[in-house]
């Protein structure tokens, strides 16, 4: 099948490619640029494992077309930690709530989870629950990936993170 | 001693040892992007492997054309069972002794089967061969409903097996039966059920589900021709079976396999078998000189690889008036699907169901338990239970249920005037279990004091008052559960997988500088092995955790182990921890006496190092021991430090816990809401509580969708309903409950260290808490069973049966 050139910026930087027009971005990101971090869960849109940030919003990257993607910039799991190196906010907010058990839905739960936030800062529990609904994990139980994000906010925020009660 | 000798509490906290809440090692890679999963392999000149897969449940296959798909771009190879019989490999063995088709041999047998296999350059080249291959069926009339497997006029589905009297498990009683397995004493509970004053029986299903990891199962196979090394990446929960199994099957030497079990995201049981995209990738390797991928998609998952459950269970309960059980008999029926590929070991053709008297006292028992082959895919895992356990978990708390209300007695109180009490630890089963330990009237009462037990029934009776007097259409329901778990299998002189011993295993070796690398049999999908075995390591030896490396998955390096699964990691595997541990310590002993010139009984062990009794100045680290084992070994003592131990368990374990459900339903919608869901767990000495209680909301999460909507069902076509997350119920984080968990500690005397395994309580329990929280809800209107899962629709449909909405008239 036919080529076609694409170009897009991942994670800052200009990346480009040979590839046929049914070939899906998280194919493009898994296969032509190597980086595995996003994963592949269901292949019908309902896990979520796939989750990139495209243009400023969230995206399941099965669900598109390296083509339609040209022109686009994109962060995955591997763009998420701070420039220096350390974790960011809510890699570490993962870690610190045990948000996290096998792993394999976690970067596409941080990438939305980090549109969440800038979608909305200090989302209530409820609001959290709702934002992450498109993002399936069979470990957690979801309980401590909510806490997560709400340690991630309290972080971003600078207000000390206060565990709710049970 | 100066300021900065650090406290006991501070040498302690450094070793960040077992019951520390310690932050889990492998996140740092997880949460980056940097885990390190199968589909993420990649090797040079890799091709990729996908199947042709059957449109019917039950089919001859009259011709397989491939001419037409190895002319597409890109495709290589199609393997079918024509090719697959040159090297002998067109059926394999299954776990339960049964065998199975790789590839289409004649007929299908079940919807989705894999009839050929397509190589092709990348999967999407795959796709193209596979829509290319031409394949004639000539379709027969399908085999659904197990109650109808046996029937004299059922259809033959194993034409391989029909005229076979005896199966791997005794006698065969029909063309479609598999095994009768029977336990206890038939003529005692007979004579218990004559002389009962009440008595109870019902059909409690427990649907087919599918365990359904996110990751699904998938391989890289690489055979080097030169060498003859095959080497294996692959989703293997249990990676040296794998092994084993492929040197046996392929005739190959073993030790020219190399089986790589890398980060697996998720198992829950569906990643215990082998199935025939492993074989397909290993022959398409071997035939064609490249390493093959094959990963499976999620709709192959959900209708081929491992369903779980399809029990069918009739309950009978003989019991006092005043409520003491005095016998159990249970029948099940049990539909295996088109080939008996149950992942239980080799003796246990229904995996421990004989669990079923719970945490009972039932003076006498009989169990039977019938396999049957229908058109449907096989496998019968256990769906993050230990064998079948969940199965009888779910039976005795649903019929101690129905016999409560039958009773006219409060569920709760029924249970306490039965439970096992704790002096006659260890107990002795009815039907041949030893349980180690346990103290159920504790957990069981502080369970009811915590949720306030005596007020939810309170409310209830007023809200039940309410509703008749047509005040609400909301009704409540309390679902209490009560389990007790069989894990940790198992003992060798009753357990093996193949005839190998169900043992686990632990190596490790000491460095120098005080760090160390442990190595083991066991496989985490999920479970946080890297952060809790080295816990055990650094309490048992006294080197903080950080400094011990723990690696799993490869079979070149590892110690032979039976992998994770069942809840066996902790017992076996995390014994085996504690015995090769303590193995370095007493090495470690003996250079620390040579070293502070005593002998070794004038030693203590003080938290990380050794002691002159008495002389508490004289101290030597086991830091320091390290370096002195490489350095200046005592004369006539071999340098080194390292251990390795095979730990075969004498006993199974035997964790328990108290769940309490708290649910209120709308009758004219069935919607429901989870108001409350309690859940104490004991599951023995705890090594690290965040990862326990991290194990219990995933497990209770699972139950939850098991309970509430999960099914795989088939049509009477045996066209499977269930094969995508569209159709197939996994809960989001806005449906899911809120969990509160607890804990009570009734070490196990035989372990170690006294730990019994928790991942798969929370599932075991989690569902009869749930299903008795929907049945309660209904009981006070004439309902006495109401089947899984408990859907909106389905409850709907229990409030119109019971003629409780308007309009809609009851069921006829």
């Amino acid at each position: 099948m036919a080529k076609t050139h694409v170009t897009m910026k991942v994670n800052g930087a200009e990346v480009e490619g040979l590839v046929e027009p049914r070939t899906l971005l998280v194919h493009f990101i898994r296969e032509n640029l190597q980086m595995t971090g996003t994963h592949i869960g269901c292949d019908t849109t309902h896990c979520g494992a796939c989750t990139v940030d495209l243009n400023g919003m969230s995206v399941k990257s099965c669900t598109m077309f390296a083509v339609q993607a040209a022109g686009a910039d994109i962060t995955t799991i591997e763009g998420m930690a701070n420039p220096d190196g350390t974790l960011s906010a809510l890699q570490e907010g993962f870690r610190m709530m045990h948000g996290l058990q096998c792993g394999f839905c976690t970067p596409g739960m941080i990438l939305r989870a980090h549109r969440l936030l800038k979608e909305n800062a200090n989302p209530t529990e409820e609001e959290i629950r709702f934002g992450i609904a498109g993002n399936l994990c069979r470990c957690t139980g979801y309980q401590n990936i909510v806490k997560a994000i709400q340690y991630a906010a309290a972080k971003i925020n600078g207000v000390e993170f206060q565990e709710a009660a049970e | 001693m100066n300021d900065m000798t650090p406290t006991r509490e501070e040498r302690e906290a450094r070793l960040e040892g077992m019951g520390c809440k310690r932050k889990r090692v492998e996140d740092v890679r997880f949460t980056q992007g940097k885990g390190n999963y199968v589909d993420d392999v990649k090797l040079p000149g890799m091709l990729h492997g996908d199947f042709v897969r059957s449109p019917h449940a039950h089919a001859r296959v009259k011709s397989i054309n491939t001419e037409k798909a190895l002319k597409v771009p890109g495709v290589l190879a199609v393997l079918t069972a024509e090719t697959l019989k040159t090297v002998n490999l067109a059926w394999m063995p299954t776990l339960a002794g049964d065998v199975q088709m790789v590839l289409a041999d004649g007929k299908v047998l079940f919807q989705n089967q894999e009839v050929a296999f397509v190589v092709a350059t990348d999967r999407y080249a795959a796709d193209d061969g596979i829509n290319a291959v031409e394949v004639e069926y000539e379709a027969l009339p399908p085999l659904i409903d197990p109650f109808k497997a046996m029937d004299a006029d059922a259809p033959v589905l194993r034409e391989d097996i029909k005229d076979k009297k005896d199966g791997a498990h005794g006698p065969r009683k029909h063309h479609n039966h598999i095994f009768e397995w029977t336990v206890g004493d038939k003529d005692l509970t007979d004579a218990a059920f004559n002389k009962a004053d009440v008595k109870i029986k019902e059909l409690i299903s427990y649907q087919r589900v599918h365990p359904s990891p996110l990751e699904t199962c998938q391989c890289v196979c690489s055979f080097d021709k030169i060498t003859g090394e095959l080497t294996i990446y692959g989703t293997f929960q249990a990676p040296h079976v794998i092994r084993t199994v492929v040197a046996l099957i392929a005739k190959l030497p073993e030790q020219k396999i190399h089986v790589i079990s890398p980060d697996i995201g998720g198992g829950f049981g569906n990643k215990v078998g082998a199935y025939p995209g492993y074989i397909c990738a290993a022959v398409a390797t071997i035939v064609t000189g490249k390493p093959v991928k094959w990963v499976e998609d999620r709709m192959e998952n959900l209708t081929t690889t491992s369903f779980a459950r399809d029990y069918h269970m009739t309950a009978e309960i003989a019991a006092t008036k005043d409520g003491k059980v005095t016998g159990l008999r249970v029948h099940v029926l049990a539909d295996h699907g088109a080939f008996d590929a149950c992942a239980d070991p080799s003796k246990w053709p229904a995996g421990f169901f004989n669990i079923v008297t719970g945490s009972y006292d039932f003076p006498v028992s009989h169990l039977a338990v019938d396999g049957v082959y229908t058109n449907k895919a096989p496998g019968g895992v256990a769906y993050r239970c230990s064998f079948r356990v969940t199965e009888a978990a779910y039976c005795i708390e649903r019929a101690m249920d129905i016999l409560a209300q039958k009773l006219g007695m409060d569920p709760a109180e029924l249970r306490l005037k039965n439970f096992i009490r704790p002096e006659q630890f260890p107990y002795h089963s009815a039907l041949g279990w030893e349980y180690d330990s346990g103290d159920y009237h504790t957990a069981m009462k502080k369970a009811m004091e915590t949720t306030r037990y005596s007020e939810l029934r309170q409310e209830q009776a007023a809200k039940r008052a309410a509703f008749k007097r047509g005040e609400t259409r909301e009704i409540m329901g309390i679902g209490v559960s009560f389990f007790t778990e069989i894990v940790g299998a198992g003992p060798s002189k009753n357990c093996d997988i193949l005839g190998i011993a169900m043992f686990d295993s632990c190596e490790i070796r000491m460095h120098p500088t005080g760090a160390g690398v442990a190595r083991m049999g066991s496989k985490s999908q999920g479970q946080g092995h890297e952060t809790t075995w080295a816990q055990i390591i650094a309490t048992e030896i006294g080197i903080p955790a950080d400094n011990i490396k723990v690696e799993e998955g490869n079979t070149d390096t590892a110690p032979y182990g039976l992998g994770t699964y069942g809840s066996r990691s902790t017992p076996v595997a995390g014994a085996a921890i504690a015995m090769a541990a303590r193995k370095i310590r007493a090495k470690a002993q003996m250079i620390a006496a040579y070293k502070l010139e005593v002998h070794e009984d004038d030693l203590e062990w003080d938290i990380d190092g050794f002691r002159v009794k008495g002389l508490p100045e004289k101290f030597l680290g086991m830091k320091d021991i390290c370096w002195i084992a490489y350095n200046t070994p005592p004369p006539g003592m071999e340098p080194g430090l390292e251990a390795v131990s095979y730990y075969d368990p004498p006993n199974m374990t035997y964790p328990f816990g108290a769940y309490i459900c708290v649910m209120d339903i709308d009758v004219d919608t069935g919607v429901y809401k989870v108001r409350r869901f309690y859940a104490l767990d004991d599951c023995g000495t705890r090594i690290n509580p965040m990862i326990i209680e991290g194990q219990v909301h995933g497990g209770l999460t699972e139950a939850f969708a098991i309970a509430m909507g999960q099914e795989i069902h088939y049509d009477k076509e045996g066209n499977v309903l269930g094969g995508s997350f569209m159709d197939f119920f996994l809960p989001t984080a806005y449906e899911t409950p809120h969990w509160e968990t607890d804990f009570t500690v009734t070490p196990s005397p035989h372990h170690p260290i006294g730990a019994k395994g928790v991942g798969e309580s929370p599932n075991v329990g989690g569902v009869p808490a749930f299903s008795n929280a929907v049945n309660d809800a209904f009981s006070f209107l004439g309902a006495t069973h109401i089947q899984m899962p408990h859907d909106h629709w389905r409850n709907w449909k229990a409030a119109r049966d019971l003629g409780v909405i308007k309009g809609a008239g009851a069921a006829a």
